[in-house]
């Protein structure tokens, strides 16, 4: 039996957030009425003239040097010709020979906790086309060019990854410095970052790789990874029947979880792209790129890295908690809060990821506070309530009964006894009304005793409604019961 | 360098300029003089000169990132054939 190597290169176009096109002064805003959002410049009136968005162009030399890449000090921009309705011009612009993001690296890492490095070819800047409708309007398709001009930022990666899990390890690490650089709401859902995969297979050990498809149209995490499974597998028997790969354009169907052929056409992919001469070269001097580095935000990996060192988290709990900006900022906000990482880390992790799972939540919808977390984890370090009480109190939040742990701590009364006189008249007390229990207790051996004394916890946490501190109920019945 | 009958259609069809087969035949002869004139060029020795993307020795303005543009759907689409709910609507693109 053939072993087969996968081999994977993913071009990620990301939308970038800025208030305005690429070369136009229209809004990108979302979901606007059809065609309001076009100006004349979108639309390729005659005579009229783009300008480049100083906007976009700083958001894509913050990417560079989030990967390490070389930022050259000129790029130019090109016409990338094809006919499409929702291309009014004919082409796009975009730019390929001078981009104006050169080489650079993408860390990921795997399930497991291991890491590799993605190399990145480089990523260029273009503009997004119009949308096609094609319902039925009397036999003909809608265009809306709302979308027309958005600026996209192409990330090409070499063609580094050898599995569908590392395929999404490196879009999840792309979605993570996108996001972190705010350049990007990465809403994969409403098509903020959208990925073409050119998937291939080769035996293990051939230096040479094999014949690739493309693959449009993946537009989640969990549809590349199914997209590649589907193409790996039918490549593989494909040649082992006997047949050969083409290189050809596919597209993914969610639905049928499986990815065809697109109509293909022998000169599609004849873009003849040339200068283009409404655009001069773009030229970044050394002061504006250190302008941009200082206002990049701390990134995953030196988060993870702080988490780390500073705050004395595993590598496994940096990892989680730095894995997105809206996780990462909670978690600091309650650790401030709290004054303590490691109980902010088991409670963002344990009971609060627990609940937002089970909703179907993200941690921005969090119907509780950073700050609300906060104040209950101080409530369980300065033992006013026990850590089971605490769970309690978070419910209660999250369903939104009080805006603070204290008010749910007192209506439910649910502070801790830790007054000795009164957990001791308690203890008494069980003991008074278990004469059985407390023979049994003194006849059994240290072993026995350390299980059986479990009930008279039970009884005294009882009486006091949960509310005497476990382990001074603890000491005080041992103290008692091994008196006599 | 030579160019074909076929190159000619291949180009037109590709800028979608309709040619009849007389019409391409007179271009396979202007445009190989073209190529010609090219060929000339190419004897040049061009090491270590970089390409020239634009003619104008200046580099590109940047524009702040500012809405400046509104709605103006109304006129635009007063000279498009036809439109629907704010869509243009176009022949059929059958994918």
């Amino acid at each position: 039996m053939m072993q087969w190597e996968t081999v994977i290169g993913l071009e990620v176009h990301v939308q970038l957030a800025t208030q305005s096109k690429i070369f136009s002064g229209a809004s990108t805003a979302f979901g606007a009425e059809p065609n309001t959002q076009a100006c004349a410049v979108d639309l390729g009136m005659p005579g009229v003239l783009p300008v480049l968005n100083e906007n976009a162009v700083a958001m894509a030399v913050k990417f560079g040097l989030a990967i390490d890449a070389e930022i050259p000090e000129t790029s130019l921009f090109e016409r990338k010709n094809y006919f499409y309705p929702d291309l009014p011009k004919g082409y796009q612009t975009s730019q390929m020979a001078q981009p104006i993001v050169g080489m650079g690296n993408v860390e990921i890492t795997l399930d497991d906790g291991t890491t590799r490095t993605i190399r990145v070819h480089h990523a260029h800047l273009e503009e997004d086309a119009g949308k096609s409708l094609h319902e039925d309007y009397h036999g003909m398709t809608g265009i809306d060019l709302n979308r027309a001009g958005t600026p996209l930022l192409e990330i090409v990666s070499e063609p580094d990854m050898r599995s569908a899990k590392e395929a999404v390890a490196y879009i999840r690490a792309i979605h993570a410095i996108v996001t972190y650089l705010g350049i990007s709401d990465g809403n994969m859902a409403e098509g903020s970052m959208r990925c073409d995969v050119n998937v291939s297979v080769r035996p293990k050990g051939q230096a040479a790789f094999g014949t690739r498809a493309e693959i449009k149209n993946v537009n989640s995490f969990r549809f590349v990874e199914k997209a590649i499974a589907f193409e790996v597998e039918r490549q593989i028997e494909l040649i082992e029947d006997g047949g050969q790969v083409i290189q050809e354009t596919r597209l993914f169907d969610p639905e049928r979880d499986e990815t065809r052929a697109m109509r293909t056409k022998e000169e599609a992919n004849d873009y003849r792209y040339f200068p283009c001469p409404d655009l001069l070269p773009v030229t970044l001097d050394s002061a504006y790129i250190d302008h941009q580095r200082a206002l990049m935000p701390e990134l995953p990996s030196e988060k993870r890295q702080r988490f780390e060192n500073q705050l004395g988290l595993s590598a496994y709990d940096a990892g989680v908690l730095a894995s997105s900006r809206a996780m990462a900022e909670y978690f600091e906000a309650v650790k401030e809060a709290c004054g303590d990482a490691k109980q902010a880390a088991n409670w963002v992790q344990g009971e609060l990821s627990a609940n937002l799972n089970r909703e179907n939540l993200e941690i921005g919808d969090s119907p509780v506070t950073a700050e609300q977390l906060g104040g209950l984890i101080q409530r369980v370090m300065d033992d006013t309530i026990s850590g089971k009480a605490a769970k309690q109190v978070f419910q209660a939040l999250w369903d939104g009964e009080a805006d603070s742990a204290d008010a749910i701590i007192d209506a439910r009364g649910l502070k801790q006894v830790t007054d000795t006189g009164a957990i001791e008249g308690m203890v008494d007390q069980v003991i008074a009304d278990s004469p059985i229990q407390v023979a049994q207790y003194r006849e059994a051996d240290e072993a026995k005793r350390g299980k059986m004394i479990g009930y008279f916890v039970g009884q005294v946490m009882k009486a006091s409604r949960g509310t005497a501190n476990p382990q001074q109920v603890n000491s005080l019945l041992k103290q008692k019961l091994d008196q006599a | 360098m030579a160019i074909e009958h076929a190159d000619v259609l291949r180009a037109a069809h590709l800028a979608r300029v309709g040619l009849s087969d007389d019409e391409a035949t007179g271009y396979v002869d202007d445009l190989s003089r073209i190529l010609e004139m090219v060929d000339q060029l190419q004897a040049v020795d061009t090491q270590g000169i970089s390409p020239l993307a634009h003619p104008l020795d200046a580099t590109q303005r940047l524009r702040p990132d500012e809405v400046t543009e509104h709605s103006q759907r109304e006129r635009f689409q007063a000279c498009a054939p036809a439109t629907e709910d704010g869509l243009y609507l176009v022949p059929r693109v059958v994918e």
